[in-house]
């Protein structure tokens, strides 16, 4: 009859040991960051490479049509105040301050997270991993860290490409499909967009950067080693990451409006 | 090595084109481009109501804009408000007998200090205050008055 008691009670700890063990895994990741980039660029430059050049296809094709969804959205709703010269200033903070960040995020877990978190998997599943440890190579410093590097390095450039792309989509729609006049456009945008909010964003991409990649590398390393191991960490990723970030962009965006 | 040397160039062209999109993102999304900075000379107004004027609204003369509110505060002695502004140093021939007013951008939009140059000789320099100031209207009062006057009449 307790039994579902019991299943929470596990559950609980089994929470509380996976926040536990991560925290560990981020220190053990940090302490060797410096020395990998130091003596290993080269590994690092390869994950920026996997983790930001392979992500920009979905990265324009996405960022383009959330800019042209927003300036149809965007001119709708501001045309029913007689305001849809406001559309400039209404898509660039919309995508800045929020939808850039989030959205590169949950796009980065998808495309780039998988990635990781399935190759780590499966070498690990190989065996390749203990391998690595029997010849006296840190698995963590050689595969761990450049992965996670990489991830940290792409995310705040992938954002800022998602948000240039996404402006001129919703310049694309405004301007050129619903006539908005384009030099209000652009005044609007300068007279009410703000450095800071634009930085806003960037501290926001940094730390998704952190959080998705150290996800991502953490489900590949901890997975169980067998196939389907290897495709629950891979969900796993995707889930965490995209919990993870909305939770703490509710958290950032209190933080940074203050 | 050649495959080495084609995730390199991938790399480089990727950060390359992030750095490019964060400069496009900070200089020409915001308005960091007309920002006046520190360069320029600041005056003072005093008005008996400031409205909705906020800090960073901008300073016009004949719809240009020449500078920006930098403080708003109020002053218990004289009982009235201060508000103090920047002005960009390119506009330093400004007329001391000049007249500023709070004006309103739109139906829905910002209040902004518009001023109106006067005829003296003498200029506006750094610190000095303008003599002549029109406060904001405040939609209120301005009922308040257009309902009395109806009332009157009949």
């Amino acid at each position: 009859m307790k039994d579902w008691l019991y299943e929470i009670r596990d559950a609980i700890k089994a929470f509380v040991r996976t926040v536990g063990e991560l925290t560990l895994f981020f220190f053990s990741i940090a302490m060797y960051t410096p020395r990998t980039l130091v003596k290993r660029p080269g590994l690092v430059v390869k994950q920026v490479f996997n983790s930001g050049t392979m992500s920009m296809t979905i990265i324009l094709t996405c960022g383009l049509f959330v800019g042209m969804v927003l300036g149809l959205q965007g001119f709708d709703t501001l045309q029913r105040f007689g305001a849809e010269e406001a559309l400039g200033t209404f898509a660039t903070l919309s995508l800045v301050k929020e939808l850039g960040p989030v959205l590169t995020a949950l796009l980065f877990a998808g495309r780039a997270g998988t990635a990781l978190a399935s190759e780590i998997g499966l070498m690990r599943a190989t065996d390749q991993l203990a391998a690595m440890e029997m010849m006296a190579v840190d698995p963590v410093r050689r595969i761990v860290i450049p992965r996670f590097l990489g991830g940290v390095v792409a995310m705040p450039f992938l954002t800022a490409i998602f948000n240039m792309i996404a402006i001129f989509g919703a310049f694309l729609v405004g301007v050129t499909f619903m006539g908005v006049d384009q030099g209000a456009f652009w005044s609007q945008m300068h007279a009410n967009v703000t450095v800071a909010d634009v930085s806003q964003g960037v501290i926001k991409s940094l730390v998704f950067g952190v959080v998705a990649s150290l996800l991502a590398v953490y489900q590949g390393y901890t997975s169980v080693p067998t196939a389907e191991g290897v495709g629950r960490a891979t969900t796993r990723t995707v889930v965490t990451t995209a919990i993870t970030v909305l939770i703490l962009d509710y958290l950032l965006t209190a933080t940074l409006i203050g | 090595m050649k495959q080495t040397r084609a995730v390199e160039m991938g790399a480089g062209l990727f950060v390359l084109l992030g750095f490019g999109a964060l400069f496009f993102l900070i200089t020409q999304t915001t308005g960091m481009s007309n920002e006046i900075g520190n360069k320029g000379y600041t005056i003072t107004a005093r008005f008996e109501n400031v409205g909705d004027l906020k800090v960073r609204a901008p300073v016009t003369i004949s719809g240009v804009t020449i500078g920006r509110v930098t403080r708003i505060a109020y002053d218990p002695e004289r009982m009235n408000a201060v508000v103090e502004m920047i002005i960009a140093k390119q506009y330093e021939q400004l007329p001391a007998d000049s007249e500023a007013a709070i004006l309103t951008a739109g139906l829905i939009g910002g209040q902004y200090i518009g001023l109106t140059p006067g005829g003296s000789e003498e200029w506006l320099e750094q610190g000095s205050q303008i003599e002549f100031t029109q406060s904001a209207v405040v939609l209120e009062n301005l009922i308040g008055k257009f309902l009395s006057s109806v009332g009157g009449t009949n």
